[in-house]
């Protein structure tokens, strides 16, 4: 059993299954940039108190499954999407949906992943992948970051499907449904709504943990972290920070670059002449993010890790903030009509 | 970034697969480009693995010094915390510290300490003995 299926690789998971599935519907022209500025990925926030992997919980992107549900409903694609409590019923359903041809994107932890290599095998839970067909005891795998597709055994998917800790899966699938027709307009409208909810998500959200103030606020923590938490533990801080920003999916600069190029797609859609001037903005936040990350390097490296050295990474994002604020706000002042 | 300045370092990722990067062409229009990686991002990985192998010899010594049992070994060996063992324990993380002492874990019964053994993926006698089979 084995669905027709083209396999397009992405920079991250859930773009990259957003804009597969839909194209197993026949939706084509939904790139990587448009179901991440359309589905509003674009994000930071720094979760106080939150530990992860004995460092700090930072996200340079919006929930995991929001992207593809916001893509799906902007555009009016209704989405089917199951839990289960038991793992002979989440198999059960997603023979199913094989057998009627639908291949289905499924939420998995990479703990057990067994392709991955052992160095990115934590335990995060909120990995997608697409299954597409099984041959006799192996499921047909797309995992949207690799240039190839590839395979898991029953168990090994079952695994995964049902990974424990925080984001558990608990089996989750889900796909678009088919027969619905995208027109250029409901593109455009999906486009400005998912600005909108971006401006929203990063100027207006009150506290300082998310958002451009949520910059500014993890850039003034920096600078106290080798006080805090002595130089060795600090560098560990920067380096979980440089993690999340570049590591497998981001498309460099922590997203910051992918949004860049979402905006020049948009002004294909709608054009308006600052779209690709705030493009520029984006490209310019991202480059600086880069640089912060070659300064954190220096300290996790032990090469530098002088006071100094943490106020300059700290300074760094205080200027990715303004630039950040800058680019949602000419975002915010666009007349749409 | 400019489509040229696109590192092509090495990193753990490349074992597996080239990676999607994003980069402005020299007209200044986006495309993307296949990264082996860059030497930032693999050096911060290899600062947590650096940090995560010094959390496990510093486990094992406390379950020699009989400061703890040896689910504190395996958690940090899994990686895991007590929230993730309590996932696939079924244990309340309470619970599970008290088992971390080694007056209490050596008292424990056989299908406690099996579930705590499937959790790490060993056998009793290994997870007793601290005994590691990699893969």
């Amino acid at each position: 059993m084995k669905i027709e299926f083209e396999h397009l690789q992405a920079a991250h998971c859930e773009n990259g299954v957003t804009t597969n599935l839909l194209r197993s519907i026949g939706i084509n022209k939904i790139t990587e940039p448009l179901s991440f500025g359309i589905g509003s990925g674009i994000f930071f926030i720094q979760i106080p108190f939150l530990k992860i992997n004995n460092g700090p919980a930072i996200a340079f992107r919006t929930m995991p499954g929001l992207i593809f549900k916001r893509t799906c409903n902007r555009l009016g694609v209704p989405v089917i999407r199951k839990k289960f409590n038991s793992k002979e019923q989440a198999e059960k359903f997603l023979e199913e949906c094989l057998q009627q041809g639908h291949p289905v994107g499924c939420q998995v932890g990479v703990y057990y992943l067994t392709y991955f290599p052992k160095e990115y095998r934590f335990h995060f839970n909120a990995h997608n992948l697409i299954v597409y067909g099984r041959e006799e005891d192996n499921y047909l795998i797309s995992d949207p970051i690799m240039e190839k597709v590839t395979t898991l055994t029953r168990y090994e998917l079952e695994r995964v499907r049902f990974a424990k800790g925080a984001l558990a899966p608990r089996g989750q699938i889900y796909y678009p449904k088919e027969n619905t027709i995208v027109t250029d307009d409901k593109i455009r409208a999906a486009i400005k709504h998912g600005i909108k909810k971006s401006v929203n998500d990063m100027l207006h959200i009150p506290l300082n943990i998310a958002g451009v103030k949520g910059i500014a606020t993890t850039g003034k923590k920096i600078k106290k972290w080798r006080d805090k938490l002595g130089p060795q533990k600090a560098g560990l801080y920067l380096a979980q920070l440089v993690r999340m920003q570049e590591e497998i999916g981001t498309g460099g600069g922590g997203f910051r670059y992918i949004y860049g190029a979402f905006l020049q797609e948009a002004y294909a859609y709608i054009p308006k002449d600052e779209l690709p001037e705030i493009s520029k903005i984006f490209t310019q936040s991202g480059d600086l993010w880069r640089t912060a990350a070659v300064q954190a390097a220096g300290i996790y490296k032990g090469r530098i890790g002088s006071q100094q050295d943490f106020n300059i990474m700290g300074d760094y994002l205080l200027e990715i903030s303004e630039i950040e604020k800058k680019a949602f706000k000419a975002l915010s002042q666009i007349k749409w009509h | 970034m400019k489509k040229e300045e696109i590192p092509q370092d090495d990193g753990a990722l490349n074992k597996l697969t080239k990676e999607v990067v994003y980069a402005v062409d020299n007209t200044g229009k986006y495309v993307t480009e296949l990264s082996t990686g860059w030497d930032v991002k693999a050096t911060a990985l290899d600062a947590a693995w650096k940090d995560i192998e010094e959390r496990v010899e510093a486990a094992k010594q406390k379950v020699l010094d009989k400061q703890a049992s040896p689910i504190l070994y395996f958690m940090e060996l899994r990686l895991m915390d007590l929230d993730i063992v309590a996932a696939y324990t079924g244990f309340w993380k309470w619970t599970i510290k008290q088992h971390i002492k080694p007056g209490v874990f050596e008292k424990l019964s056989e299908s406690k300490l099996q579930k705590y053994a499937t959790a790490f993926s060993v056998s009793i006698a290994d997870l007793k003995t601290m005994n590691v089979n990699e893969d």
